[in-house]
């Protein structure tokens, strides 16, 4: 099942691109691009969310930093999309270590409205570093090189890489869960005393997820600036931290393709709703409202696909 | 310089006392029921636009506030009983996105009600104008502001630890089940507190609504500064809010206004007014950090 789901993901994400430009709709890849972007950090905060029992209020944090890594570098002439892949996962990692290891002192609420709180410190970071454009954001000069022959500066060019960058995130989140380590992260969440009991130190393995999502959504964030060539405060906003969460609820928490589905899910949705209705936001939140009471797994739930990859109960439910 | 000072000061207790109003509700719906409303400083705005609505209608600032409390109250009592009630029960992942969801729809909603463009709230003529304290002259209405608050707070006071409904209030954060054994009527408990909550984040929405501009979105970071306020002050604790809110109010106030100037003084203009703002409006959130470092739980930690 779990096979045939994927095959059918990767069918999807290789025809529809081509289906589009033959039909002449290319606004579509770039809808398309934006769904797998949101699809990789979604999926990132599915491993620390589903999988760990995080809730995290404060990822928007690593994609903005990712996005504002890249439009530093290249404001000061980097031009390897390489090494500025490097500086994100290496700013988004550091950033990591130092949110986890605050936040992750704290339990249940308060690591819910100190997440949220410590974004906020980023936020208003580049929000008042009027060197980077302050509030207005900073604009990013041409799209950096990939090398290897390779072309990035198009539309479809660019899609192609993203696809890439999700499927090799999801191989090694797959790898991830299935180790050692992903299945003592999954002890965790069901029950930590018994971990701890066990011998695992559940802070430093809980740390370690949480850097890990943090570099996955810094390298997506990293993306999404390459993709706009432009980044602002408002990717670090709490608000945005709340989408992705809505997200990863919408796809199904703890579903291994929660994420990718969420994101679909949701852009999807503001991509209809956003065309006919002024005031859509409306409409998104009552969805919302509905899943939450009538379906809390998510749309993979209601599919009964994407089995997960763990037993027992459900987090979140 | 002096000047600048005292009345910075005072905007920051006016700030801080505000603050409080807001984070006391929330945190006695968390104490009380163990539910995290993010949408509460949605009602903050929603004060705010009621008041500016019959303001507008009828010229008086005062029949705009006698008439958007007990509208909040209606609105509160009926979403609790319509959607929250169902979801005390639930994961704190759920009150998260479901409370989330009605941030949404209420920025959407006065949005498509009243307009895309911030609704009026003119002060009232009596404390238009300022008034002169210690020789200084000082906005009379911020003064009123204050003793709202400061007035609010007491009767808070007084209401949880002096009355049987407070009684049961108190009890029901230290141990519900407790409370229901013994008879209380928890549901109505719990529908009591969270339109009481409310009603006292649309009375500092709307006591603020003339200082600030009244538009959609202008509780969503007022929620996060309640948050820190109930973060340093200890989830569930009334007085850790106050104590956090007169905290987190002064160091806000005076990061944003007194920083800047103070690195003036030995840094370049330049570096200065990038540097200033910047660190001024973090300073809340190093606090935080310092405070949650040697007391994770807060000042005041409600459950032991």
């Amino acid at each position: 099942m779990q096979r045939l789901l994927l095959l059918f993901f990767v069918a999807l994400a290789v025809l529809l691109p081509i289906l589009a430009q033959a039909a002449g709709m290319e606004y579509y890849i770039g809808v398309l691009t934006r769904i797998l972007i949101f699809a990789i950090v979604a999926s990132s905060l599915n491993f620390i969310l589903g999988y760990g029992g995080m809730v995290s209020f404060g990822h928007a944090v690593f994609f903005g930093l990712g996005a504002y890594a890249t439009a530093i570098a290249s404001f000061h002439g980097v031009t390897s999309a390489w090494v500025i892949w490097l500086l994100a996962a290496l700013v988004s990692a550091l950033a990591g270590l130092a949110i986890g290891a605050i936040a992750l002192r704290t339990r249940a609420v308060y690591f819910i409205m100190i997440t949220m709180a410590l974004a906020q410190l980023f936020y208003y970071f580049f929000v008042g570093f009027r060197y980077y454009g302050g509030d207005d954001g900073i604009q990013i000069n041409g799209r950096p090189v990939l090398g290897l022959g390779l072309d990035i500066s198009g539309d479809n060019g660019f899609y192609w890489l993203v696809l890439a960058w999700l499927l090799a995130v999801h191989a090694l989140l797959a790898r991830l869960l299935k180790s050692r380590f992903g299945l003592a992260l999954n002890a965790m969440r069901e029950n930590e005393r018994r971990a701890q009991a066990v011998g695992y130190p559940t802070l430093r393995y809980k740390l370690a997820a949480f850097v890990i999502a943090a570099v996955i959504a810094g390298i997506a964030g990293s993306l999404i600036g390459m993709s706009n060539l432009f980044a602002s405060p408002k990717l670090l906003h709490w608000s945005q931290s709340g989408i992705l969460l809505v997200m990863v609820a919408l796809g199904g928490v703890g579903y291994f393709y929660g994420g990718i589905l969420g994101a679909a899910v949701f852009l999807l949705l503001e991509e209809i709703l956003s065309t006919h209705f002024e005031y859509w936001q409306i409409y998104v939140g009552l969805i919302l409202l509905l899943v939450v009471m009538v379906a809390p797994r998510g749309v993979s739930s209601l599919m009964s696909i994407g089995k997960t990859l763990k037993q027992g109960e459900q987090h979140g439910a | 310089m002096a000047n600048l000072i005292f009345e910075q000061v005072l905007n920051s207790l006016q700030f801080g006392v505000m603050l409080f109003l807001i984070a006391s509700g929330l945190t006695l719906i968390f104490g009380v029921m163990n539910f995290v409303n993010l949408a509460h400083g949605s009602f903050f705005m929603i004060g705010a636009y009621l008041a500016a609505y019959i303001a507008g209608a009828t010229g008086s600032f005062w029949l705009g506030l006698l008439g958007a409390l007990p509208l909040t109250a209606a609105l509160g009592f009926l979403l609790e009983w319509l959607v929250f009630r169902r979801l005390y029960k639930k994961d704190h992942m759920v009150h998260v996105l479901a409370t989330f969801a009605f941030i949404l729809i209420f920025n959407d909603g006065v949005r498509m009600i009243w307009g895309p463009q911030p609704l009026p709230l003119n002060m009232p003529a009596a404390f238009a104008g300022p008034v002169m304290l210690f020789g200084l002259p000082y906005s009379s209405f911020r003064l009123l502001v204050m003793a709202v608050g400061i007035a609010v707070a007491i009767g808070l006071y007084l209401l949880i630890n002096r009355t049987r409904l407070g009684m049961w209030v108190r009890a029901g954060a230290n141990n519900l089940e407790m409370v229901t054994a013994m008879g209380i009527n928890i549901r109505l408990l719990f529908r009591l507190v969270f339109s009481f909550g409310l009603v006292l984040a649309a009375l500092a929405g709307i006591m603020l609504g003339p200082l600030v501009a009244v538009q959609a979105g202008m509780g969503d970071d007022v929620l996060i500064l309640a948050f820190v306020v109930v973060v340093i002050g200890g989830i569930g604790s009334v007085p850790g809010a106050a104590v956090g809110a007169l905290i987190v109010g002064v160091v806000d106030t005076l990061g944003r206004g007194l920083l800047p100037q103070l690195f003036a003084l030995f840094l370049s203009a330049d570096a200065a007014a990038s540097v200033g703002p910047a660190l001024g409006s973090m300073m809340i959130y190093l606090v935080m950090i310092a405070v949650l470092f040697w007391r994770p739980s807060g000042l005041f930690p409600a459950r032991s």
